[in-house]
């Protein structure tokens, strides 16, 4: 009997490069020992890392598909793995299997769509596989607009590549606000919830949001006021996870498991669950 | 369908173990468990194993893969090998349902090739259930004791086994038995079915109903008031996931032996705070939460999932194991309005 792969055996990854996006926050990128992606993705899929020895965790795959040549990960030091991969060197192994989750409808739903991104903090680490997704393929989409928050200027994850490459395309509005003032910063500064109202986007818009769950909560709140329907609106969830393919059973929210079902749901199939993530 | 002579037991297990590991319940003490034959063991005659046979396919723990580790260098080794064949005998109707509600679960895509092992290579020799105990109450998910499934069902009436090969394994084991055992009619066990089906229907659990939940009932059970008073006294010790044959949730640990890192694979309980604990927050905060997602996962979620069938088979394991007496049983009477 030879075995078919197991999902839970991963495969090993090198780390070619490490980007400080701010204080507590890295981006990895992650190749295989031959030089190559560990296997292919769609955006808002997520991935297992693990350092042998230390445990592992589930990530959200930053990096966009079409990029053929590696993947990364924007991490947030916050945990014993995290810490861990923060201090990581380049040209450190880890291991790594996936892809798991369900991912944003980026062909089917969204084809055609004027795009609407919401994230606050690290949130944006999801976010940036699919705005890179659309990006590629411009002529897909239609306007797309960016709100980005963060505490501070120095919290804003991949500032180079959003000031250099997302706010210089055409049919791209790049919205960035902190929370508090701060001498250097020029832009808006206020809550991610308010400045959405703020900028009273139009309902006819997809938006897909993901940040911490107090900014996801006021923010829905503020879409429904604008009047967005709420199959037009995504997000995704993050719960424990320990298997990634739906049978460890700590991700289960009602019947579906956020790992296999998820992470991305849209806001009417999230009103279905229990209020237990 | 064949049959042997309960005194000539010890001939059929020797039998089988030419060709297969035998296991089989087996009194050790205080408890029955499910230990692999030889000469010298006896089959329990206990109504049922304290412990279901879940462990020879879904272990409490077992290493998943090895790593060693070099510098910056990572080395993953696979550690499986293939299974030889076993045969697991005795085991009663309520378990022989247990492993179909695990199969759902782990040989889904993607297969867990672990259990996936262990089950392609395993012949389960059922066993009718004589003596039901008070706390069983597997008819109330559909499961008859009379009539036992798994690969071959047995039943012992007259001071005989009987058997009958129930699927192309059981059929094979049966052919490679048939030296030791005779040939036997059906209608040789029909009076000891009507028994066994009598003394079931008079077991205090028998009008136990399942009708109030299943598939789709999330929203009618989730906010239920009741959830309160039934997990009021929950210890949170674990003990109900650990004798179920049906719980299946699992955690994977690393471990330094100083030579190499060994991932492992262990059983876990929904009912310990840490399940969900994460850095990111806590989704369930009290132990009315982990309570709720046990029996809402047995009764709703599981249902919801696999064509309205249960994660619970009646084994009544937890009745006896709880030490402070709440159980699935009394969940659902409250919560089914009896």
């Amino acid at each position: 009997m030879s075995f078919r792969n197991d999902p839970l055996i991963p495969v090993v990854g090198v780390v070619t490069d490490i980007r400080i996006d701010t204080p507590d926050v890295k981006t990895f990128r992650v190749v295989t020992p031959d030089g190559k992606k560990a296997f292919e993705h769609m955006p808002g899929q997520c991935a297992m890392l693990s350092i042998p020895g230390i445990g592992e965790a589930m990530f959200s795959i930053t990096s966009s598909p079409t990029n053929t040549e590696y993947m990364e990960f924007s991490i947030k030091k916050c945990g014993c793995v995290t810490d861990w991969l923060h201090s990581m060197e380049v040209g450190q192994e880890i291991t790594i299997r996936g892809p798991y989750g369900r991912p944003f409808p980026v062909d089917t739903e969204f084809a055609g769509k004027d795009m609407l991104f919401i994230a606050g903090g690290i949130g944006l680490a999801p976010l940036r596989s699919v705005i890179n997704y659309c990006r590629h393929y411009r002529d897909r989409y239609g306007k797309i607009d960016i709100v980005y928050g963060s505490r501070s200027m120095q919290d804003l994850v991949d500032y180079r590549e959003i000031i250099d490459e997302w706010a210089a395309d055409a049919g791209v509005d790049v919205h960035l606000t902190i929370d508090r003032e701060q001498p250097e910063w020029t832009g808006h500064v206020g809550f991610v919830p308010n400045y959405v109202k703020e900028l009273a986007f139009s309902p006819d818009k997809t938006a897909i949001l993901c940040g911490p769950p107090i900014m996801i909560k006021f923010t829905l709140a503020g879409l429904m006021e604008l009047g967005f329907d709420k199959t037009q609106v995504y997000t995704t969830l993050e719960l424990r996870m320990k298997c990634g393919i739906g049978k460890c059973g700590r991700c289960n929210v009602g019947a579906k498991y956020v790992c296999k079902d998820g992470p991305v749901f849209r806001l009417d199939e999230l009103e279905e669950l229990p209020d237990e993530y | 369908m064949r049959k042997i002579s309960l005194d000539r037991l010890s001939a059929l297990f020797g039998a089988i173990n030419e060709s297969r590991a035998l296991y089989l319940p087996v009194d050790n003490g205080k408890t029955t468990s499910y230990e692999r034959w030889d000469e010298n063991k006896k089959l329990s005659e206990a109504p049922n194993s304290s412990r279901s046979p879940k462990d020879l396919f879904f272990p409490q723990s077992e290493e998943l893969m090895e790593f060693k580790v070099d510098g910056k260098k990572i080395e993953i080794n696979d550690l499986r090998r293939e299974s030889g064949d076993f045969v697991v005998f005795g085991v009663r109707a309520c378990d022989v349902r247990s492993l179909d509600v695990l199969d759902r679960v782990f040989l889904s895509e993607p297969r867990d090739t672990f259990y996936e092992n262990r089950r392609e290579h395993a012949t389960i020799m059922s066993l009718a259930c004589g003596r039901p105990r008070e706390t069983c109450f597997c008819t109330a998910f559909g499961i008859d004791p009379s009539e036992p499934q798994g690969d071959i069902a047995c039943w012992t009436a007259n001071g005989a086994l009987y058997m009958k090969a129930v699927t192309e394994k059981g059929k094979t084991l049966e052919a490679a038995l048939s030296a030791v055992t005779e040939p036997a009619d059906e209608g040789e066990i029909l009076e000891e079915k009507a028994k066994i089906s009598e003394r079931v229907g008079k077991l205090p659990l028998a009008s136990l109903k399942t009708d109030a939940f299943g598939a789709g009932k999330t929203e009618k059970f989730f906010s239920a008031p009741e959830w309160a008073e039934l997990s009021e006294s929950c210890l949170g010790c674990g003990s109900c996931t650990y004798v179920c044959p049906t719980c299946q949730c699992y955690d994977i640990k690393d471990f330094n032996t100083g030579h190499c890192v060994k991932r492992l694979r262990c059983w876990d309980s929904c009912m310990y705070s840490e399940f969900t604990k994460m850095s990111a927050g806590q989704p369930r905060l009290t132990q009315l939460e982990r309570f709720r997602q046990r029996f809402m996962h047995k009764l709703v979620y599981y249902p919801t999932n696999n064509d309205g069938m249960f994660s619970c088979v009646g084994c009544g394991r937890c009745l006896t194991k709880c030490p402070i007496g709440m159980n699935i049983v009394k969940v659902m009477k409250k919560l089914g309005g009896e």
